[in-house]
């Protein structure tokens, strides 16, 4: 790898840049004093959660019942509001320990 | 509270290093991208030939909720000149808003306390980006770390989104039809199909009379 900066690679970072200041600078331009409430709230709302769920599916649920497992041990910790690095420990610690034990 | 960046920002970068970036790709796109989940998001999709339109789609619409982030935010900085205002918007992520707007509670903000919150995470961000970079680089392969490790992060922020039963119906739907679409669907299609489910589960088990303050309901995330 002797490459310093993968040029082609800035189309998608710069597209990916203005796609999400376009996000940011909207907001301010578009709704100078308007309150967004109601349905499209609830539903800009649950935004994040629901793209995070869709991203991991093929991860926690499609891989293997080590997988799965684990994401319910992660969760379990995440309600109990440990800190980040401490689930994130807990969940790649027993995928770990859960294909040694041959599940 | 700026510490808060430094370990996320490192197991970015070295998770980006994985897939190949360069501590220079890792800053660029902490640079100009500037959004946590979307970053995560993009490293996870990263494989040549790069599906850049769904890349830069995907990123819009994980970053969506900013729009209301700003919205808010635009009603407590009106005695910031307004030339300068959008300049301020390029560092308004999830942190920098719930601070701004818990001190928007007391009075309007001035520039200097916004800047003093919001600008700082930046450079840590794209730095500790970098950092991790090197980091991923020369311990070579992350990716047994990287795989479950980003979906032990992503359970965790999801657990910080929870308002209810409401939002196990949102991942719920949002996991069922993700999962067919990873089935039947060629290439990362997925996560935008799977989001948009529960989106629309969202709007559709809304009720109206809930009454609730104008920003009781927004929520934090990662940067």
């Amino acid at each position: 790898m002797s490459e310093l900066l993968h040029w082609p690679w800035l189309i998608p970072i710069l597209g990916m840049g203005a796609a999400t200041y376009a996000t940011r600078l909207s907001g301010l331009l578009l709704m100078r004093g308007v309150v967004v409430k109601g349905r499209a709230k609830a539903a800009l709302d649950a935004l994040p959660p629901s793209v995070l769920m869709a991203v991991i599916t093929p991860t926690v649920l499609m891989t293997g019942r080590a997988e799965s497992i684990a994401a319910v041990l992660t969760a379990i910790a995440a309600i109990l509001r440990l800190p980040l690095l401490a689930t994130m420990a807990i969940g790649i610690g027993s995928v770990w320990v859960l294909k040694a034990l041959g599940v | 509270m700026f510490l808060a960046y430094v370990p996320l920002a490192m197991l970015w970068g070295t998770m980006a290093a994985g897939k190949g970036f360069t501590p220079l790709d890792a800053l660029a796109m902490s640079f100009f991208v500037y959004a946590g989940a979307s970053q995560f998001i993009a490293v996870d999709m990263w494989r040549e030939p790069l599906p850049v339109l769904l890349l830069i789609l995907t990123a819009f619409i994980v970053n969506l909720r900013h729009f209301l982030m700003a919205a808010s935010i635009s009603r407590h900085i009106t005695s910031v000149p307004k030339w300068l205002q959008p300049l301020l918007m390029y560092v308004l992520t999830d942190e920098a808003w719930a601070i701004a707007e818990r001190r928007a509670l007391d009075g309007p903000l001035s520039l200097g306390y916004y800047l003093g919150v919001a600008a700082p995470l930046w450079p840590i961000w794209f730095s500790f980006s970098a950092i991790g970079a090197v980091i991923g680089q020369s311990f070579g392969n992350v990716a047994a770390l990287g795989d479950f490790g980003l979906a032990a992060m992503f359970i965790t922020i999801i657990a910080g989104f929870w308002k209810g039963p409401r939002t196990g119906a949102v991942i719920g739907a949002s996991a069922f039809v993700a999962a067919l679409a990873h089935l039947y669907v060629p290439g990362r299609w997925y996560i935008l199909l799977g989001g948009l489910a529960g989106v629309a589960v969202a709007a559709l088990l809304h009720v109206e009379e809930e009454v609730q303050g104008p920003e009781d309901t927004m929520e934090r995330g990662t940067p």
